[in-house]
Order: structure tokens, then C-alpha cells, then sequence
């Protein structure tokens, strides 16, 4: 177990609110089926959220309200005065979307193999975040590879590494380098790290090391799928790891 | 041409905000807790929001009406302090819920929600805000954070406070009424 006590009880709430990523809530599980304090504290958040949701709490705007901010919304209205000419304003909100347009197009052509690496840092943060699941890829979590079938055009191998000390934690749709891609997600001791696949452009080449923002990444190529692993944990731990999967 | 592009500015702000106008009352309720307050500081935001509709940027309509009446009932707030009204307003609360009944006598439905109400009107105005939208509108942290402008991991702490505190209040509530 490698949150403790106090840990897990600061996530209570973002569990039972559905706000907490794979990682943790794994993690989270496993401690409530073994902790009967956490338990308790659980089963009471729960029914707070019950006894608030049954009845008709909220207040309602009352009708004459609704009235009265129509009514005042049109009075406003009315008494706005524009300097510009409608011309005017077609004119300025042209020349911003071409801007905006220019600036996209700037942005596109600007994606390398550096900003791919920032955004696979990105996507590996954020994971870690809470919110993320309800964010991407729903809150459906089956068994792993089945789960991605119909999501993506592909079928990335995925393997266990329970017994050489990385588990599979889960897995989740993510989004690199303007594609759809696999996310797996391993853990090794504290540690979790992403690894995502998707098709290879380029024939294979071998693990190489990238460190960027304090993350370790390694990427290669394999068997027509591109791989990108990232975790907090030290480069030779997660060679291991991308040997592994060399196998 | 004027009128015209003025009225269709209108419709597209009504069709976009007005459907958020329970949860700005709600939300402005809980707060200043009185209608009367809220209901000003309702009209008052959707004002506000219609002069600013050029600064909204089309991705959450909800989350961004609420900031702006989340910060004009704030301003109500801060400017009430100094009046003594909302002590008094207090004390006539806490009074309110306890009321006298035969032992033993479940609460009916509408005395319940009064005591639940009631408690979330004791919590502090930053957990009540999160009590508000977490349970009542069932608000995303992310958007609890988009309208309080704080980070995400405040909004989990201020909930699980408010959660604690609330619970507190209630079992004392009940017990003293059962």
C-alpha cells in the first residue's frame, strides 16, 4: 500500500464524487475493503449525499423573477448605444478569426518530436489529476483490452508485468500528437507510469531516454506501434520496464 | 440594422444564460439566505453578464453566469458584514430549528428539507458555496473551481470541511429534536 491512512482519507471525498484518476482509486479501493474506519467515514459522506439529494433542497427562481431579468434584460438593451457600425464589427471580428486562423495554422506546423514530448508530459500529468476519468474516457471500467475495442483502429498488446513488479493498473483513451491513442497504466512501488501506443510511422528503433520537466520518458518503436513511456521514477527502473515489453 | 443586431444579441444571451437562472438564484439563496437579496443580486449579475456577453468565450455558459453571481453576492456579503441583521438573522434560525414536537414523531418531508436547509445556512459562505453546487447543482470540481477562481484542490478541501461541519450540525439537529 503506498498511500497511507491519512492520504487515502484526504481522497474520500474526490472517490466518492467520482473525481479521482485510475491510480488512486484502485489504490483507494482496495484500502476501504481493508480499513474499517475509512469504511465508516465513507458510508457517512455517502449518506450525507443521499439525505442532500432526496429531497428538494434547491431553491427555485420564482416566477416573477424570471419576469423581472427579462424585463430589466430588455430595458438594457434598448438603451445600449454602439459606436461602431455593425460594418464595422463584421470588419474586427473577420480580421480576428484570420488571426486566430493564422495563429492555428503557426501552431500545427510547429508540432515536432519536442512539443509531442511536452505533450506527452502533459497527458501523463494530467492523468494523475483529479477529474481526468470523467474528463476522457468516461467512468467505464471494464477488463482492459476489450475495452478499447471499437474506441481505436488498432489492437495494442497488453500484458500484465504484475510478476516483474510493474502491475497494470488499468487503461484509458488519450489524445497525442492530434491522434487517439492507448493509454496503459502501470505502477511500479509509488510510481505510475503511462504508456502510450499507437501506430508507428517509422520503422523500428530502440528505447531511447528523454527527461523533460523532472519526468523520465522513453520512446521507441516496435512491431508498427509507437510507444511512449512516461513516469516520475528513475531511468533504470523504467528501461526495465520498457525491456519488459520488449520481450 | 441597429435594433436588429442588438435584439439578436439579446435572444442569443437569453438562450444562453436564462436556463441557468434556478441555479443563479439557488446558488445566490444559499448565500446571502434571503429571498430578497438574492433575487437583486440575480437580476443584478444577469446585467452584468449581458454587459460582458462579448467576454464570454462560448464553452461553459453555466459556469460562467454563476462566477459572476457567485462574485456579486460575495460583494453583497462583504458590504452586509458591518450590519448586524445577519447575526440577528442567525440567532432566528438556529431558533427555528428546533421546533417543539412530541418525542418520537418522524419530521414530515418539508420540516426535513427546512432542517437541511437550515444547516447548510450555518456553514461559512465559501462552504456553502461548495455544498451548493457539488450537491444541489451537481457541479464538477472543475467547474466549482471555474466559478469560485480557485484551484481544484481547494475546492476538495473546502468540500470535505463543509461535508464534516454539516454532518456535525445535522446529528446535533436531530438529536436535539428527536
Amino acid at each position: 500500500m503506498s498511500m497511507d491512512h491519512d492520504q487515502i482519507r484526504e481522497l474520500l471525498h474526490a472517490y466518492v464524487d467520482g473525481e479521482i484518476d485510475l491510480v488512486n482509486a484502485r489504490e483507494i479501493e482496495q484500502h476501504l475493503q481493508s480499513c474499517q474506519d475509512c469504511h465508516g467515514i465513507e458510508q457517512q459522506i455517502r449518506a450525507l449525499r443521499e439525505a442532500l439529494m432526496s429531497d428538494a433542497l434547491a431553491h427555485r427562481a420564482p416566477a416573477h423573477l424570471r419576469r423581472r431579468v427579462r424585463a430589466a434584460l430588455r430595458r438594457e438593451a434598448k438603451s445600449t448605444h454602439h459606436v461602431f457600425s455593425p460594418w464595422l464589427i463584421f470588419a474586427t471580428g473577420a480580421a480576428c478569426a484570420l488571426l486566430i486562423l493564422a495563429a492555428a495554422f503557426f501552431q500545427i506546423a510547429r508540432v515536432s518530436r519536442s512539443t509531442i514530448v511536452d505533450q506527452v508530459v502533459a497527458n501523463h500529468v494530467r492523468s494523475l489529476l483529479a477529474g481526468h476519468l470523467v474528463d476522457v474516457a468516461s467512468s467505464e471500467q471494464h477488463t482492459v483490452k476489450p475495452w478499447f475495442e471499437g474506441k481505436i483502429d488498432f489492437a495494442p498488446d497488453v500484458d500484465d508485468l504484475s510478476v516483474d513488479g510493474f502491475p497494470l493498473v488499468g487503461g484509458r483513451l488519450d489524445y497525442l500528437d492530434g491522434k487517439n491513442v492507448v493509454a496503459l497504466v502501470y505502477q511500479r512501488n509509488k510510481h505510475p507510469i503511462n504508456l502510450f501506443i499507437s501506430p508507428a510511422t517509422v520503422r523500428d528503433t530502440s528505447p531511447s531516454l528523454i527527461t523533460r520537466r523532472g519526468y523520465n520518458i522513453f520512446h521507441w518503436t516496435r512491431g508498427e506501434m509507437e510507444y511512449w513511456a512516461v513516469s516520475d521514477l528513475n531511468p533504470t527502473e523504467l528501461r526495465e520496464f520498457t525491456a519488459l515489453l520488449a520481450r | 440594422m441597429f435594433q436588429l443586431t442588438e435584439r439578436t444579441r439579446l435572444t442569443e444571451f437569453e438562450r444562453q444564460v436564462l436556463p441557468h437562472l434556478d441555479a443563479a438564484y439557488n446558488l445566490a439563496r444559499f448565500l446571502l439566505r434571503n429571498d430578497r437579496d438574492a433575487e437583486d443580486v440575480v437580476q443584478e449579475a444577469a446585467l452584468r453578464a449581458f454587459r460582458f456577453f462579448e467576454s464570454f468565450r462560448g464553452e461553459n455558459s453555466r459556469a460562467w453566469f454563476l462566477s459572476i453571481v457567485r462574485n456579486t453576492s460575495f460583494t453583497v456579503l462583504k458590504s452586509n458584514r458591518m450590519d448586524e441583521s445577519s447575526v440577528v438573522f442567525d440567532e432566528e434560525l438556529h431558533g427555528a430549528q428546533i421546533p417543539p414536537m412530541d418525542a418520537g414523531v418522524a419530521l414530515d418531508r418539508a420540516r426535513d428539507r427546512q432542517t437541511v436547509r437550515a444547516a447548510i445556512e450555518q456553514l461559512p459562505p465559501e462552504f456553502r458555496e461548495a455544498i451548493t453546487l457539488r450537491e444541489l447543482e451537481g457541479f464538477s470540481y472543475k467547474e466549482i473551481a471555474d466559478v469560485a477562481g480557485v484551484p481544484i484542490g481547494t475546492v476538495m478541501s473546502r468540500l470535505a470541511r463543509a461535508r464534516r461541519q454539516l454532518q456535525m450540525i445535522l446529528s446535533k439537529t436531530y438529536l436535539e429534536t428527536r
